[in-house]
């Protein structure tokens, strides 16, 4: 098995994912065990443009992959890039971020170089030469750590905002452009438009910060009052599975096991109880404030920082008080 | 038109899931068992595309699991599948998704197909990864995570959304295909009571490995869990309490700045 690592850099809508140079950092723990170097490669449309982004980031060499069977994402057409660059050059390590592209590419372009494949990872490590993979399992009730035992490649997808970014190293990557090497009219499923949610507002799986509310919202124009908190950090509003049923939130933004798994910086529970499949999703956040009327709301077992009280009260007031701060 | 449904039995989402004595997997004594939660979408639309088909359409369940696996495979005729396929070999009590997609793959392809809708993961282990894998081994195409499914009057091809981060994809494929079925594509119906008895004399086909043609465990995607860990209980929570709430709030403020530093 080779011991270098090839990065998957995710482009989504011309630009490449903050993920990515969190992949890099991880591909570094594990070259800087081995030895290998670290590789990335950029597929699609804005693939060039973005390419000189990364470079000197520790990577080596970029593959530059955009023709018109890749414009578009299709898992077949992206796969097939993955396993031929692995082919190639006798990858060790597939790395890409656990996003709906990566846990749909992944699996797919393993089974094709008989690799095998650790999804959601929230840490990588060399133990004993070995690749260890710490995952949660159960909807987060316990982790397992994994080791791969085959030689084939081993692909990884990581959680997004679990490592720290790869910062520049100064120096900069050989980037070079490749043929996909694919027939666009031998893919099947082709992805033809992406239709963005409605609202525009950022996604629950990308933001630094979350203000969710719950049953306790009461109605959908409610809502206003927690995006106006989320908006003064650039952030994404949530909701829990009881807001979405009574119609209150939309279901894309819904945290939980049935929902979005969720892991910022920030998690502001507003009226939400704290239900085990709420947990689900959100508690590997960072930093969790629950806000409740319930003192003995299981949230607070989970919470950081709590308050006991109304949050039509306390809400609006933080919003004021966190303004007043970043002014 | 042959749609086959996959199926898993998992743990009840509510069920205290605690390390077993051998550290080396989990305590099963006390947990209910369920029919995996995406499954269940998968199974109705199964049922849905037979319905507006008609004709000699049929659902077949495949399940690789446990015996007592035949509980959910029997749930699942109830609510209006035709049959069923039991994979159950002791041999497979540890099985990593590779095993399992190549497992499928034999029995799907002994049963025919010409869709297969299971759910976007198990809420078990949380992979996402056999459909795909099984696409792969299949050699068809995957639409995972779809919110939306229509099929073409002609039945020539399929449109799709699939849920991603700040969207949905639309996606168009042609026949045989995997559909993974995320949340909000449809409401699962109940198993009715005449459909229970129903059930109870469909036939469920338990295959083990030598039946479908392996003489061990196939096992591409090699790997090994070494160790299971509790889930690190979370610190104290800091109740941030003052006589009125304007000073409560502002506390809490100052602790999101000065101590988090997360503003
Ligand atoms: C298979 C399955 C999957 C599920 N998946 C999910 C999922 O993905 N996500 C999810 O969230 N749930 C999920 N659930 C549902 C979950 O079990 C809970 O029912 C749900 O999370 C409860 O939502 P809630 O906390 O908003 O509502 P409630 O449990 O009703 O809690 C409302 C809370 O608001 C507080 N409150 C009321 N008024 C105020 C006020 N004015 N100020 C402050 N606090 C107030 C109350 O004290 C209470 O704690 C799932 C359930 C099942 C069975």
């Amino acid at each position: 098995m080779g011991k270098d690592v090839l990065v998957f850099g995710e482009i989504r809508n011309g630009e490449l994912k903050k993920v990515v140079k969190e992949l890099v950092a991880a591909a570094a723990i594990i070259t800087g065990e081995t030895g290998g170097a670290i590789d990335a490669v950029l597929v699609g449309a804005g693939a060039e443009k973005e390419a000189p982004g990364i470079s000197g980031f520790g990577l080596r060499k970029i593959a530059v992959v955009d023709d018109d069977a890749v414009t578009d994402y299709s898992s077949e057409g992206y796969a097939a890039v993955l396993a031929s660059l692995v082919g190639e050059e006798g990858y060790g390590y597939v790395l890409m971020g656990a996003t709906s592209m990566g846990r749909d590419l992944g699996p797919r372009a393993a089974a094709k170089v008989d690799g095998v494949m650790f999804s959601d990872c929230v840490e990588v490590r060399i133990d004993g030469g070995a690749l260890v993979a710490r995952r949660p399992v159960y909807s987060g009730k316990l982790f397992v750590e994994l080791t791969p035992e085959g030689d084939g490649p081993v692909f990884i997808s990581i959680r997004p905002n679990n490592i720290a970014p790869a910062g520049e190293s100064g120096g900069s990557s050989e980037i070079a452009a490749r043929p996909s090497g694919v027939d666009r009219a031998a893919i099947r499923a082709i992805v033809s438009e992406i239709v963005p949610l409605a609202g525009g507002r950022p996604d629950v799986t990308e933001a630094d910060v979350i203000v969710s509310g719950g049953r306790a919202m009461k109605e959908e124009a409610n809502f206003r009052m927690l995006e106006k908190l989320a908006d003064l950090f650039g952030g994404a509003v949530g909701a829990s599975r009881a807001a979405v049923d009574a119609g209150y939130a939309e279901q894309p933004i819904q945290v939980g096991q049935t929902g979005k798994v969720v892991n910022p910086k920030l998690y502001i529970a507003c009226g939400i109880s704290g239900a085990i499949q709420h947990l689900a999703g959100m508690r590997t956040s960072k930093v969790i404030v629950a806000i409740n009327k319930d003192a003995s709301a299981p949230i607070f077992e989970k919470a950081h920082y709590g308050i006991v009280g109304d949050l039509f009260e306390i809400v609006p007031i933080l919003t004021e008080e966190i303004e007043k701060m970043l002014q | 038109m042959k749609i086959i449904v996959l199926l898993k039995r998992v743990p009840d989402t509510e069920a205290k899931i605690l390390i077993n004595q051998e550290g080396d997997g989990i305590r099963e004594d006390g947990v209910k068992f369920i029919i995996n939660t995406y499954d269940e979408y998968g199974i109705e639309e199964g049922l849905r595309l037979k319905e507006k088909l008609g004709g000699d359409s049929k659902v077949t369940v495949v399940c690789a699991g446990p015996e007592e696996s035949t509980e959910v495979i029997r749930t699942a005729l109830a609510m209006g599948a035709d049959d069923a396929v039991h994979i159950c070999d002791p041999a497979l009590t540890k099985p990593n998704p590779f095993t399992i997609a190549e497992v499928l793959a034999k029995a799907i392809s002994e049963e025919g197909f010409d869709i297969i809708f299971c759910g976007k993961q198990g809420i078990d282990d949380d992979m996402a990864q056999t459909q795909s894998i099984l696409a792969e081994k299949l050699d068809i195409p995957q639409v995972n995570n779809a919110t939306v499914f229509e099929l073409a009057d002609d039945l020539s091809k399929v449109l799709l959304n699939r849920r991603i981060e700040g969207g949905d994809e639309k996606v168009e494929t042609s026949l045989p295909v995997i559909i993974s079925c995320e949340k909000g594509l449809n409401d699962p119906r109940y198993a009715s009571l005449p459909g229970i008895m129903k059930a109870k004399k469909k036939e469920i086909r338990g295959k083990n490995l030598a039946d479908l043609g392996f003489n061990e465990v196939p096992s591409s995607g090699k790997s090994r869990i070494l160790k299971w860990l509790p889930m690190p209980k979370g610190g104290e929570c800091k109740m941030v309490e003052a006589e009125e709430t304007v000073d409560t709030v502002k506390e809490l403020a100052r602790l999101l700045r000065e101590e988090a530093k997360v503003v």
